[in-house]
């Protein structure tokens, strides 16, 4: 089996800026991703987009491609299309690459996990031609489709962003639902000076805004009752807005309210992870170097709570450097003189997010979803059923599997996992840090035994092992 | 009725791929999820709880929502791409219990 100094999971900015940054400083990095190509889902196919479609998708996109590019240096190991399933104490990752399983080992794990769409349970969210607004630009980013008639619903920029590119396509949105209130906005006026310092974030945000009105796209904010209807797919979306009720016919709705941290590999770890309620969800508890409360395990980028891009770049850098003078390729000297300015430049970046978070919170109505609607896509559990195990005398997350299966489908609890907890905190008037997550083990992606049974095994007896 | 979902540069190189009995021409090297898409495939399964009709949701590997079985295994769309002569089924269709 090969050993690395360090392995990074995930190739998206935070993973590559890791592994570009490490092997530069002469430590042997072994980068692994689930996708064909890097780039993380923000830099999604950059190298064979950018030239073709770079003007729809703006030069927040293209920029990803140098990063990209830096995985061809000398020391780095690029493992594409590689499906992690198990990082084991020591470290031994184990993963599947073309139909077969195989494990490497290293000194340090860095998780590079990135962020997940929070769970937006609205009736009729599961309908085919619902997707997340992520989804959305993945379609546009990788493989130039767009969605002919199409819906956004939610709240946050990155809403704003999809309509802008969908205009600069000739498909513009047949309307913006968005969820937050002017309320929101005086709320977040407090936070104002933090966004004039991150002015450039605020200034984008207007660009897109113009491009919007411009193509006279109607907006609707403040929307409530939010609902998908249809039968075999998406047919309309009905929501109130300031007391009135409306319906847009569509084929395709985005749905967003922002993005959270990506924890499966962490917390099956057991890294400790704590609550953030301004950002609304749980993230592992780190340092400024991205170390967690286990060793040798760091993480960075936005599985390590909401950044963006470049904060996930920065730090990546930093985690490197970090274990970089850990193992005594640079002095702690260096290590220090090269951090100041990343963390300073994190600061600047970090500063405008305070604003947002306020500005857009997520959606009330999918934070606390009815009783009929499904909160838990893969076993189909309703809302109001956890609120029922909560009235039996359930605590925890991981008590509901028992009364019901929610999280035990193949999503493995990412799509409603913090559903679940809020569901039960409200109910047992308890704290989120109080109820809990779902434990998470491993596997954690699927493996067949065809794809174990052709393990590269570099000694006898590592499949069986794999297979315990 | 014109398909959900629009090409903006439509690929040159098409491969006859097999889903659910049918037989569909897609871009030869493109995500497997958002080439049935664009073909005009609504429902890619229906689940295993209710029978209710499922389709991409996440298109980044986490939601499951895309699963179909391709030569007896059940793999997420999302995370293959199209090669010539793929035969795909919706999962378990068919199938007296569930088997996932």
């Amino acid at each position: 089996m090969t050993r690395y100094d360090l392995a990074v999971i995930g190739a998206g900015p935070a993973g590559m800026a890791t592994a570009a940054t490490a092997a530069e400083a002469g430590l042997s990095v072994c980068v692994l991703d689930e996708q064909p190509r890097a780039g993380g889902q923000i830099y999604r196919d950059v190298e064979r987009a950018a030239a073709r479609r770079g003007d729809i998708l703006g030069t927040d996109y293209t920029q990803g491609a140098p990063l990209v590019a830096g995985l061809r240096a000398g020391g780095i190991t690029n493992l594409a299309g590689a499906v992690v399933w198990a990082i084991e104490e020591g470290f031994r990752i184990s993963y599947t690459q073309g139909g077969a399983a195989a494990q490497i080992e290293a000194g340090r794990v860095l998780l590079a996990t990135g962020a997940l769409e929070r769970p937006m349970p609205l009736p009729g969210w599961t309908l085919p031609g619902v997707m997340t607004a992520g989804a959305g630009q993945i379609l546009l980013k990788q493989s130039g489709v767009l969605a002919r008639r199409a819906v956004l619903v939610g709240s946050g920029p990155l809403l704003y962003l999809i309509a802008a590119q969908m205009v600069r396509a000739g498909t513009p949105p047949l309307a913006l639902i968005e969820t937050q209130t002017r309320a929101d906005l005086i709320r977040a006026a407090r936070h104002l000076g933090g966004a004039l310092r991150g002015w450039r974030y605020l200034l984008k945000g207007l660009g897109l805004m113009a491009e919007i009105i411009r193509a006279r796209v109607p907006r609707y904010t403040g929307a409530q009752a939010i609902k998908i209807e249809g039968e075999a797919q998406a047919e309309a979306v009905t929501f109130t807005c300031r007391g009135r009720a409306h319906r847009i016919d569509c084929d395709t709705v985005f749905l967003h309210h922002g993005v959270v941290p990506n924890t499966q590999a962490a917390r099956s770890l057991n890294v400790a992870h704590a609550w953030d309620a301004a950002q609304q969800c749980f993230a592992p508890k780190l340092d400024e170097w991205g170390q967690c409360d286990v060793d040798g395990v760091l993480i960075a980028g936005d599985g390590g709570g909401i950044g963006g891009a470049k904060v996930a770049e920065i730090a990546g850098q930093l985690s490197a450097l970090h274990v970089a003078g850990e193992l005594g390729h640079i002095d702690r000297a260096t290590r220090d003189r090269r951090a100041a300015p990343l963390l300073r430049a994190r600061r600047q970046e970090m500063a405008a997010r305070p604003f947002l978070d306020a500005a857009y919170p997520p959606a009330a109505q999918a934070l606390a979803p009815e009783d009929a609607t499904v909160i838990c896509r893969c076993e189909e559990v309703t809302a109001g059923a956890i609120r029922g195990y909560a009235r039996l005398g359930c605590l925890g997350p991981n008590q509901t599997k028992a009364f019901g299966r929610p999280g035990m489908g193949p999503c493995q609890g990412r799509y409603c996992g913090l559903t679940v907890t809020a569901l039960l905190a409200d109910a047992n008037g308890q704290t989120q840090d109080e109820t809990g997550y779902y434990r998470i083990r491993p596997p954690l992606k699927p493996v067949t035994l065809a794809e174990l049974a052709a393990m590269d095994a570099g000694a006898p007896g590592q499949a069986e092992k794999a297979a315990e | 009725m014109k398909p959900a979902f629009l090409e903006l540069d439509p690929a040159a190189v098409r491969v006859p791929v097999r889903f659910a009995g049918e037989t569909l021409m897609l871009p030869e090297g493109a995500n497997l999820a958002t080439a049935l898409l664009a073909a005009g495939v609504t429902v890619l399964r229906h689940t295993p709880v209710s029978g209710a009709p499922r389709a991409p949701y996440c298109m980044m590997g986490a939601c499951f929502d895309c699963l179909v079985e391709v030569e007896g295994v059940v793999r997420q769309a999302c995370m293959m791409e199209v090669v010539e002569g793929l035969e795909i089924a919706r999962p378990h269709e068919g199938d007296a219990h569930d088997t996932l």
